[in-house]
């Protein structure tokens, strides 16, 4: 299989990076260490390469119906260049993919606002594909806007401080979950106050040409405050320890955002593709909840273990780790409603031994973001 | 960034695995490569055997977690286990400080000195690292 490569692999490879495949691309997993990244973003900032996400943008008389009638959420109420969370599901309430959707104002003054929708990237093509699928009657237009942007992740305490450097308007303003546009010469990019790490920070959409540019300008201008590039690896315990779920891990198309914890992000009183089964697994009750966990005994849960009580299954680790913030081995995994209360305890079976673990609150880490 | 140059010392012995072999009086001192320490990054857990028991040249004898993902250990020759690396459990990360010194693993009372024989010499290990015929 032929892997894609964002635009800045050599410089990835130039800063030392080791390469993995990720969702068909071949990314940087780590360059200095999973660890100190981590420790980098939690405590500094770090720079992200997440270019191998995609955009798809909707646009047209009935792009807010549309996008009303795919996502879970209620985007009916976002503001121009605000940004929401929110849940492709199948007709049964499984999940197609996790996004996050921006309302974005028309390309003319005359056309109402469009949305571009941010999808993950092993999911890109099967997203397009399902979306284009459920278009129905309703004038829109779908286009995957992948290539026109350079999608950047810049995250940490010093992020805002740091990127201040390199732009004029007052970054404090860009509230939590809203975005603004900039300009590189003629063309537009799209700064967001948003992440996938539990810190403050920010998801840049750079106009294509340019990203190495303002890569180089980020790690140039952040250098004496310890800003470091970072990997998928530290991108994935960072994420983790803020329960941010992980399409493929937490979610997938056996799964509901229901049991995944994230009811939040679904509004049931509109009506969406998936939404009388989400509903109704509402009603029912549901057979598995995700939980937190923390091993007692000492041993790492991973992605497909068995939880156990008294030696019969009750359920399994959807990721687990050695969590560099607490230096504790967490994990996030399914069990049965009634093993889900806080302090209950099991095993995981780790390479065929049981091994003590306990329910523990979620998220590991208090995202400092949230509230913003 | 990391630049650090991947060692291939010279005085022991490899396996196709990335393990060495070092003899030491009676016994032979194993443990991971400078190579393989690399690969799997920060080492957060190391999983040994008990003092007594038996291993064999390549079965699995021990797990290393690294923030990513669990890998097993083979043992690059067979016999039984005479002495365990106890500071990994609370220093784990000497496996990446120290591959071939203070990170070693276990000490073995050999049960087949042929056995290292068969092992890879570092230039050997090496060459087949770099033409990629073992990663």
């Amino acid at each position: 299989m032929n892997l894609k490569r964002t635009p800045l692999y050599d410089t990835h490879v130039a800063l030392g990076a080791r390469l993995v495949e990720f969702g068909g691309w071949e990314m940087p997993v780590q360059y200095s260490g999973i660890l100190d990244e981590h420790r980098a973003v939690r405590n500094a900032a770090g720079l992200f390469d997440i270019d191998h996400m995609g955009q798809i943008e909707v646009s047209g008389r009935d792009a807010l119906a549309f996008v009303q009638h795919v996502l879970t959420s209620d985007l009916a109420s976002l503001d121009l260049f605000q940004a929401k969370y929110a849940i492709l599901c199948y007709a049964d309430g499984t999940i197609v993919d996790d996004t996050f959707v921006y309302k974005l104002p028309g390309k003319t003054k005359s056309a109402p606002p469009q949305f571009m929708i941010v999808v993950n990237a092993g999911n890109r093509e099967k997203d397009f594909a399902w979306l284009n699928a459920h278009r129905g009657k309703f004038k829109v237009e779908l286009r995957d806007v992948s290539d026109q942007f350079y999608m950047l992740a810049f995250q940490g305490p010093l992020a805002e401080s740091v990127l201040q450097k390199l732009e004029s308007f007052d970054l404090s303003k860009i509230k939590y979950h809203h975005a603004r546009e900039f300009n590189i010469g003629k063309e537009r990019g799209i700064l967001a106050r948003t992440g996938y790490t539990g810190e403050d920070g920010f998801e840049l959409f750079i106009p294509a040409p340019h990203g190495k540019h303002v890569w180089d300008a980020i790690l140039e201008h952040g250098k004496d405050a310890g800003v470091k590039p970072i990997g998928l690896g530290a991108r994935d315990s960072l994420r983790f320890e803020a329960k941010m779920v992980l399409y493929g891990h937490e979610i997938d198309a056996h799964t509901s955002p229901i049991e995944a914890g994230l009811s939040w992000a679904c509004d049931l009183t509109k009506d969406f593709v998936g939404r009388d089964c989400l509903l109704k697994r509402k009603l029912e009750g549901v057979v598995k909840k995700l939980v937190g966990i923390e091993m007692v005994d000492r041993g790492t849960a991973r992605q497909g273990y068995e939880i156990a009580k008294e030696g019969n299954p009750i359920g399994v680790i959807t990721s687990g780790m050695f969590a560099p913030t607490f230096e504790k081995n967490l994990a996030l995994g399914y069990v049965a409603p009634a093993m889900s209360a806080l302090g209950t305890e099991f095993d995981v079976i780790v390479r065929g031994k049981p091994l003590k673990a306990r329910v523990v609150k979620t998220p590991f880490y208090a995202n400092r973001a949230r509230g913003k | 960034m990391s630049d650090k140059k991947i060692v291939y010392a010279t005085d022991r012995k490899y396996a196709e695995s990335h393990e060495w072999a070092k003899p030491e009086g009676d016994l032979v001192v194993i443990g991971i490569s400078d190579y393989a320490q690399d690969q799997l990054g920060d080492v957060v857990f190391v999983e040994l055997p008990s003092v007594g028991a038996t291993v064999s040249a390549g079965k699995t004898f021990g797990v290393v977690e690294s923030v990513k993902a669990a890998s097993d250990v083979y043992a690059p020759i067979s016999g039984a286990v005479a002495e365990i690396n106890e500071s990994l459990k609370e220093h784990p990360e000497t496996v990446n400080k120290d591959a071939f010194n203070a990170g070693w693993f276990i000490k073995v009372r050999p049960s087949n000195a042929g056995e290292m024989e068969k092992l890879f010499d570092a230039a050997t290990y090496q060459g087949k690292i770099e033409a990629g015929e073992i990663h």
